[in-house]
């Protein structure tokens, strides 16, 4: 087999207008295991609500923050959602640019992950503040006695960057989406013909517009690169621009760079299975673009792996009393389970991502996606906590795990992620169509052509192999004959 | 003299690639290459070197706006820390450069990625009140040149159409 027909996505035949039909289709009437899905978000998501009112009638005592714990697991999960947004820059931005054909089905719902998620990250910042009416300090505003935020403080940074990033992603994620609106403008009825006849604002698919619309694709991938990589590297400096014990640490921009593609590419390895199934949308979301995401979250995993590697070594070979103690304790002290897991989680798992009966077989890799996703959440948990319970001062050394009130906001938390994400799925289409008909497109025009250049290379052959004959009959014997 | 703009659907890309050959080849008179505008539900790749280079502009706004972006940046930051000398220094400088350039990067950004979206918006005629002129087919798999010509021409650039294997045609005044 060759091949281009062997590394196929999708298949190449399917026409233009199935396409169009089986995404709309699938919109408008998913599984009822969607409809399960959206109750159980909705349920986690009230959990966190009542016990956020809770925290904000009490206090920030109620979560157990204190000192030394007043970041914990409201910043480890700012952390985790702010990494889980990056598989929508990976998935579409770098593989974009990269011509990368197999993202084109999948790409919407990792862009659509990207902004979700940095919507639900931003919360934690303002949940763990207690007094979230204080928030709009952190914004470039004079207040009324002439006092600007401190601009040399990574925690301003934040706000720049992730406002920038958020916008920048929901732009991205908006463009790509026109072409599509204008699909389903034409073949839908009712308010939803209206939503997206305004959303698509007027597309009608003419040639200026496919130009223009190239370049600014590629333009925003070109931005979105070194956006995301800038914004979990200030993420990161929250960290380790302090001088605390297991943060003030070099490495920590790439170590969290490299975390946010892991976890990232997990997630979408979760919501590649669950949409699959939830919009029926196997012909789409094919086998083999699971096999290559997976190969792309072994291929980030080996990475993460060695940053992890990289990092307890220059600790252990440091020499700085401190640094050490706080990784040994990691290692042997209260923490030691949930360190464990981290490592066995993070990377002895994806080392089932190397066999390809594994890589095809759909429950299996819900369970190992979710089983990464848990080792990156407790990564996240693992720069913060044992440092903050292990400081310099052994005044301050106090070991934490995080009241009910801590555990129901973080597990609301992705109630809420889901439930945005869900409705999104449910109103867009989570598989780009005009992406599907390109792909398809040049997939059938690749095949030909090397049918065409086989046939030829057939010919070509023949002809010399009767030119050889006819060249070895008249007088010279043939094999035979010698 | 009125003028007329007409649609013509074609079933794929090869039939309407032929159309604009023959048209560039001069085959019907009153019709421009420069005067094709293309619509379809997937961009070819191909369409650039059949209609001939046509500009786009959008990355000179982009250009401007990451310009305007940094600049900007700088100014905000330097004057809001130059008119803060409450803040205790501590022997460092009241305008720090090092610290700066993160969110004057950041800000570049922001700015450049919405100059873009806005350029595109504009430039794309995206928002803009159009003809009538339009099928829900080019949606879904078919290919729609569009051409404005004079009222003269309207019967034989029709019959040229129908000729070349149009699905279907469709006019209105300009």
């Amino acid at each position: 087999m060759s091949q281009v027909i062997e590394d196929k996505v999708i298949d190449e035949k399917l026409e233009w207008s199935r396409i169009n039909a089986d995404v709309i289709a699938s919109m408008q009437a998913p599984r009822k295991a969607y409809w399960v899905t959206v109750f159980v978000c909705l349920t986690m998501f009230l959990c966190a609500i009542a016990a956020e009112i809770y925290q904000y009638k009490m206090g920030l005592g109620s979560a157990g923050l204190n000192n030394p714990h007043m970041w914990d697991m409201y910043i480890a999960t700012f952390v985790f959602w702010i990494g889980m947004s990056h598989a929508g820059t990976l998935l579409s931005a770098i593989l974009h640019i990269i011509h990368a054909q197999w993202r084109k089905p999948i790409y919407r719902f990792a862009e659509a992950m990207t902004t979700f998620s940095l919507m639900t990250a931003g919360f934690f910042p303002m949940i763990h503040l207690g007094r979230v009416w204080n928030l709009y300090w952190v914004l470039p505003y004079v207040s009324d006695r002439g006092i600007w935020p401190n601009f040399r403080s990574p925690l301003v940074w934040d706000a720049f960057a992730i406002s920038t990033y958020l916008s920048s992603s929901a732009l991205f994620l908006f463009i790509g989406m026109i072409p599509d609106m204008a699909i389903l403008r034409d073949h839908t009825t009712g308010w939803r013909k209206k939503l997206y006849g305004i959303l698509c604002l007027g597309w009608r698919g003419d040639d200026r517009q496919w130009r223009n619309f190239r370049r600014t694709y590629m333009l925003l991938a070109c931005f979105l690169i070194p956006l995301a990589i800038s914004v979990h590297s200030i993420v990161s400096s929250d960290f380790a621009m302090s001088i605390m014990p297991g943060w003030h640490v070099t490495t920590f921009p790439p170590y969290f760079v490299a975390g946010a593609l892991y976890s990232g590419c997990a997630a979408i390895m979760t919501l590649f299975v669950c949409l699959r199934y939830f919009f029926r949308m196997e012909e789409y979301m094919t086998l083999n673009i699971m096999e290559k995401t997976c190969k792309l979250t072994f291929a980030i995993a080996m990475v993460w792996t060695y940053l992890n590697l990289i990092e307890f070594s220059s600790t252990w070979y440091g020499h700085n009393i401190y640094d050490k103690e706080v990784l040994i304790a990691k290692a042997t002290g209260p923490y030691a389970a949930v360190f464990w897991t981290m490592i066995f989680c993070g990377c002895v798992v994806p080392f089932t991502l190397c066999f390809q009966k594994l890589r095809r077989h759909m429950p299996s890799m819900f369970v190992v996606s979710i089983l990464l996703n848990l080792g990156m959440y407790v990564e996240r948990w693992m720069i913060v906590a044992p440092t903050l319970a292990q400081a310099h001062s052994p005044h301050q050394w106090d070991v934490l795990w995080g009241s009910v009130i801590q555990w129901a906001i973080v597990f609301g938390s992705f109630g809420w992620f889901g439930l945005l994400f869900l409705v999104f799925v449910k109103l867009f289409p989570c598989v780009s169509m005009y992406e599907v008909k390109e792909l398809c497109f040049h997939l059938k025009h690749e095949i030909e052509e090397e049918e065409k250049a086989k046939k030829h290379a057939t010919t070509k052959a023949a002809g010399k192999a009767e030119e050889g004959s006819g060249r070895t009959a008249p007088g010279t014997p043939g094999l035979e004959g010698a | 003299m009125s003028r007329h703009r007409l649609l013509a659907m074609f079933k794929d890309f090869d039939d309407a690639f032929d159309v604009v050959d023959k048209i560039k080849a001069k085959e019907v008179s009153g019709v421009e290459v420069d005067d094709i505008n293309m619509m379809s539900p997937i961009e070819h790749p191909n369409v650039d070197e059949k209609l001939g280079k046509r500009p786009i502009n959008i990355a000179y706004f982009t250009l401007a706006g990451a310009i305007f972006g940094v600049t900007f940046g700088f100014f905000f930051l330097s004057s809001a820390q130059a008119s803060f000398l409450v803040q205790p220094q501590g022997g460092k400088p009241v305008v720090p450069l090092p610290t700066n350039f993160v969110l004057m990067y950041e800000m570049l950004i922001f700015f450049a990625v919405w100059t873009t979206v806005i350029c595109f918006i504009f430039l794309s005629g995206l928002g803009q009140k159009r003809g009538t002129l339009y099928s829900e087919k080019l949606t879904v798999d078919e290919i729609g040149i569009v051409v404005e010509i004079d009222d003269s021409e309207l019967d034989s650039v029709k019959n040229f159409f129908k000729n070349n294997k149009a699905l279907e045609i469709r006019e209105e005044k300009v």
